[in-house]
Formats: structure tokens, C-alpha cells, sequence
């Protein structure tokens, strides 16, 4: 079953557009991931479907329905997001345990949310000690652990993972991609993901778009990749420059 | 555990600890600067006068004693006395009621009333915006005195509506405030991820946006405060203010114009009093700055 489908999905920020018909589908469970360079609107899309832009064509739909523009309170229960700077995604003046809580709230859901934080808490490998600290008292790495958290409140089946390990020092960020592995299996999830890093994508993820200038060029598995199967030159490229192969290049031509 | 340790425990158990703990290190914070405690003392002491000033003052406020008129500051009289032969002393102790009745009236209207229309028409934006901030512009633009002067005309000389003037007059800039701080956090990710979660924007603007603007508009009112004390003793100054016999300041001071040569301390003293509240005040703002204001205080 797909979780996700987008069919010819053009995006734009006032006048200028962004994405220009997207088409792809994300299956159940799967880890889908978004690469391509800054600026080719992979992002863009992922706000799109959470509902933060708004200006788009096309047809979105989660779980069999329908998305429509905006914010909804039920579509906020089926699929959350996970920003890229945890230094930027936590109420500054809240304590974890607020932030926590929040989504709880919201959704008046019954029953002891104590229990619940301090279960997702574990979850996401974070000690109970933390559950009353701010922010600015945890590292960059346990903040993002707190962001997965808080994303995971309310149970979702989907997970748009946007750039979620680049703000990361390197070890942390294996941490914090071996923390998502984990989850999925753990609580079968759908993640569709954006990054740049190739190495992420052929751990992480089992299929991949390319996008450049807002369109994607390939939809390929991940085995392609391994295989450096491309077929796309743009992602043939990119394959190789995460590989460092023009400096191997270079060298060899000196 | 003492309540030292519990107040600085690096892992708080609860949520009242996590707050308690946050206070007592803005509070170290802000007792290590020392003109910030001078003005934690003068306002403290400002309050504490306000309270107790039936056993501080030595006589009566409004009695008067015609026999004793315009005494110098001596034993008896550690002000003097007016024109009038009451004792100024007792006049003051009975004035920082009113000052400080002036001080939270203001405070209690303008400064929420400034923060929700600024982080409404920040949030929203667009024609609510302009809307709101046209608003705020034209009572911007009304002069202090002279909108206080048409109140007063309206309904009659008094304090409350002196007051009540110089509020409205002043919420307009706590909005602007309001509104360029919402500004710079409204597509914050931690806002969009409150919104993601479903929040109405009622409980964005209630719970994500308001607590982050409230420390610069309790620095700002703070501040603005010792303007506020010296716009009512000027209104109270040309006779527009509190009405005879009220013991207020500014009133004492135009009273006292008349034998400022001969009798100094007539007006010299309530003037004392105004510049040492406004200055507290002051103090007390400069401090708060330093521990509140948002680039400094993510580390407190």
C-alpha cells in the first residue's frame, strides 16, 4: 500500500516556482529519501505535504487521502516533521518535558501523559533526568532526540525527516541515524527523508529521487546506487562527487 | 539535599523545580550586578512604603497646622512642613501610594494590551497587520499631555484618569515591540513545528509566541516607568493630576513653586522622591536587560 502518493506537484513561494511536477509514491514502511543540491526544492516539498506551504498544484495524498492546504489537527496524528537545526526547532523557553507534552494537549488526548513523555523518552534513548531540563542545557544531538520525540507523541505513521543528521557533529549524527533505524522497525514507520549525503541514503534508505532545478531527474532503489547503476548523468554525478572520485580524477590527470 | 542544590539540580524532577531553578539562577544573575540591586532596593523600598505608610509617616498627611507653616527640615519635621503647616515628610511616605497605584495601573493596562496586539499582527500578518498597526499608529501619534488634557476635560480632573490617558498612549509602543520581536520568530521551526502538531493559533500565539516577547516588554516597561512617574507628577504639576489634598508628588511640587526661593524644601523634597523612584526604576530596567534580553538569557 502506498503512504504517500504526489502526482505532478508544482510548488511556488509568491511568483517564483519551486517544485515543477514532482511525481512519486512512498510504500508502507519504506525510507524514502529526497537528495539533490541546495536549492532544488526538496525541502519545498516536504512542506508541502506537511501543510507549511501552501501554494501548490497537483494532488498529495497520505494514507489513501486527499491532502488539502494547510494545517489540519487530524492529519497532525497521522504524519509529523523533524526539522534540521535542533537549536532551532525547541521552544527556547520550555522545559522538554512542555514540549513534550504539548502535542498531548492539544489533542486532549486521556490518560497520564507523564507516563507516556517518560515512555517516548526511553524510546529515543534519552535518560528521564532530562525530561525537566530546557533546551539549552542538552547537546545538539540529544535536542534532535528530543525533536524525534516529540514528533513520535502522537503516534504517526509517517515521518518527513527534513536534513535531520546535517546540523549534527559526524558521531552524533550516526547516532541519531541508528536511533531512526531503530524506531522504524520498532514502531513501523514510513520516513521520507531529505539530505544531501549519499552515505546516509545507501544506510538509511531503501529508495531515492534526485531533484535538480525543481524536477526530479531519477527515482531509482537504493541497490542502483550501491551498484553505481545511475542512470541519470546529474545523479551519476552526484554519486561520484560524494564518492570524492574528482580528486581521484585530479590526481590521476596530474 | 539543601534548597540550594535542589534549586541548581542539573536534572530537575519536576516542572516547579525547572521553574524555581530558572528563577534562582536569573536572580543570581541579577543580584551580581550592582545597580540593578540598587534599584531592587529602591523599588523594594518604594513598595514597602506604599504598604506600611500609616506607621513610617510621623504626622497626618492632610492635617493641617497653621501655626507651623513652612518650617525648615528639623527633628520634628524631617521634611519640613508647607504652607499649610503639614508635614512633608508624611506627605511623601503617603505619595508613593499613589505613585506606585500610577506605576501598576499603567503597567497592568498598556503592557498586555501592547503584547497581544503585537503578536496578533505580527503572526498573522497581512491585512490584519496593517490594520492593527494602523491602529497603533494613530495612538502613536497622539500626544501624551494633550490627549490626558482632553480626558481630564471629559471626565473631570482626577489621578485614575491621568492615568488612564497616559496608558493608552503608551501600549502603542510596547505593540511595536511586540510585533518586531513576533517578527523574527514567526516561521521559526519551533513555531512551525507547534503548528504542525495542530495548535490553534490562539494556544501559538498564548504558548510559543507571548513568553518569548515578555522579557524585553518587562525590561521595557520597567524602563519606561520612570516616564510614566514623571508624566503623572507633570500632569499633577499643572493641576490636571491627583486633586488637593492628595498627597502626589508632581501637585507638591507646583505647590511648592511659590516659595522655592525662600522655603526650598517645599518643592525640592517630593522632587527628591521622584527622581530617586525614577532612577530605581531605571536601574532596575538596565539590570533586568542584561539577565532577560534574549541574547544573553538562553544561557541563564
Amino acid at each position: 500500500m502506498n503512504i504517500l502518493e504526489i502526482s505532478d506537484l508544482n510548488v511556488s513561494y509568491g511568483t517564483s516556482q519551486v517544485v515543477h511536477d514532482v511525481s512519486f509514491s512512498v510504500k508502507e514502511g519504506e525510507i524514502f529519501a529526497l537528495c539533490g543540491e541546495s536549492g532544488s526544492g526538496k525541502s519545498t516539498i516536504l512542506r508541502a505535504i506537511a501543510g507549511l506551504a501552501t501554494e501548490w498544484t497537483g494532488a498529495i495524498s497520505v494514507l489513501g487521502r486527499a491532502r488539502e492546504r494547510g494545517l489540519s489537527a487530524r492529519f497532525a496524528s497521522e504524519c509529523q516533521m523533524v526539522f534540521q537545526d535542533p537549536y532551532a526547532s525547541l521552544h527556547p523557553r520550555k522545559t522538554i518535558d512542555a514540549t513534550l507534552s504539548e502535542p498531548l494537549r492539544i489533542h486532549r488526548v486521556a490518560g497520564n501523559h507523564g507516563d507516556r513523555i517518560e515512555e517516548v523518552l526511553d524510546s529515543v534513548g534519552l535518560d528521564r533526568r532530562f525530561r525537566f531540563r530546557f533546551p539549552h542545557q542538552l547537546s545538539g544531538g540529544q535536542r534532535q532526540r528530543v525533536a524525534i520525540a516529540r514528533a513520535l507523541m502522537l503516534q504517526p505513521r509517517l515521518l518527513l525527516l527534513d536534513e535531520p543528521t546535517s546540523a549534527l557533529d559526524v558521531s552524533v549524527q550516526a547516532e541519531v541515524l541508528n536511533l531512526l533505524k531503530k524506531l522504524r522497525r520498532e514502531q513501523g514507520l514510513t520516513y521520507v527523508m531529505v539530505t544531501h549525503s549519499m552515505p546516509v541514503i545507501s544506510f538509511l534508505c531503501d529508495r531515492l529521487a534526485v531533484m535538480r532545478h525543481g524536477r526530479v531527474v531519477e527515482t531509482a532503489d537504493v541497490e542502483q546506487l550501491k551498484a553505481d547503476r545511475m542512470t541519470d548523468p546529474y545523479s551519476q554525478e552526484l554519486v561520484a562527487l560524494s564518492r570524492g572520485r574528482p580528486d581521484q580524477k585530479s590526481e590521476k590527470t596530474q | 539535599m539543601s534548597t540550594i542544590d535542589w534549586l541548581i539540580d542539573d536534572a530537575p524532577s519536576s516542572r516547579l523545580q525547572a521553574r524555581a531553578g530558572r528563577l534562582y539562577r536569573l536572580s543570581r544573575m541579577l543580584l551580581r550586578n550592582p545597580l540593578a540591586v540598587v534599584g531592587i532596593v529602591i523599588v523594594t523600598a518604594l513598595v514597602l512604603v506604599a504598604i506600611f505608610a500609616p506607621l513610617i509617616a510621623t504626622a497626618s498627611p492632610t492635617e493641617q497646622d497653621l501655626a507651623n507653616r513652612l518650617l525648615a527640615p528639623g527633628a520634628d519635621h524631617w521634611m519640613g512642613t508647607d504652607e499649610l503647616g503639614r508635614d512633608i515628610w508624611s506627605r511623601v511616605v503617603f505619595g508613593a501610594r499613589i505613585t506606585l497605584m500610577i506605576v501598576a495601573i499603567v503597567a497592568v493596562i498598556s503592557a498586555p494590551v501592547g503584547l497581544v496586539v503585537g503578536a496578533v499582527a505580527g503572526y498573522y500578518g497581512g491585512w490584519v497587520d496593517r490594520i492593527l498597526m494602523g491602529l497603533t499608529d494613530v495612538f502613536l501619534s497622539l500626544p501624551r499631555l494633550v490627549l490626558a488634557l482632553a480626558f481630564v476635560a471629559a471626565l473631570g480632573p482626577g489621578i485614575e484618569n491621568a492615568v488612564i490617558a497616559i496608558a493608552i498612549t503608551t501600549w502603542p509602543s510596547y505593540a511595536r515591540i511586540a510585533r518586531a520581536e513576533t517578527l523574527t520568530f514567526r516561521n521559526a521551526e519551533f513555531i512551525s513545528a507547534m503548528r504542525l502538531q495542530g495548535a490553534s493559533a490562539v494556544r501559538v500565539i498564548g504558548t510559543g509566541i507571548l513568553p518569548l516577547c515578555t522579557s524585553s516588554m518587562i525590561i521595557r516597561v520597567t524602563l519606561d516607568m520612570a516616564g510614566i512617574i514623571l508624566t503623572a507628577a507633570g500632569l499633577g504639576f499643572i493641576g490636571l493630576g491627583a486633586q488637593p489634598p492628595l498627597p502626589e508628588w508632581g501637585a507638591m511640587i507646583s505647590r511648592g513653586r511659590a516659595f522655592i526661593l525662600d522655603q526650598w524644601w517645599v518643592a525640592t523634597m517630593p522632587g527628591l522622591a521622584i527622581v530617586v523612584v525614577s532612577l530605581g526604576f531605571c536601574f532596575l530596567g538596565d539590570g533586568l536587560r542584561d539577565v532577560l534580553d534574549p541574547k544573553h538569557g538562553d544561557k541563564a
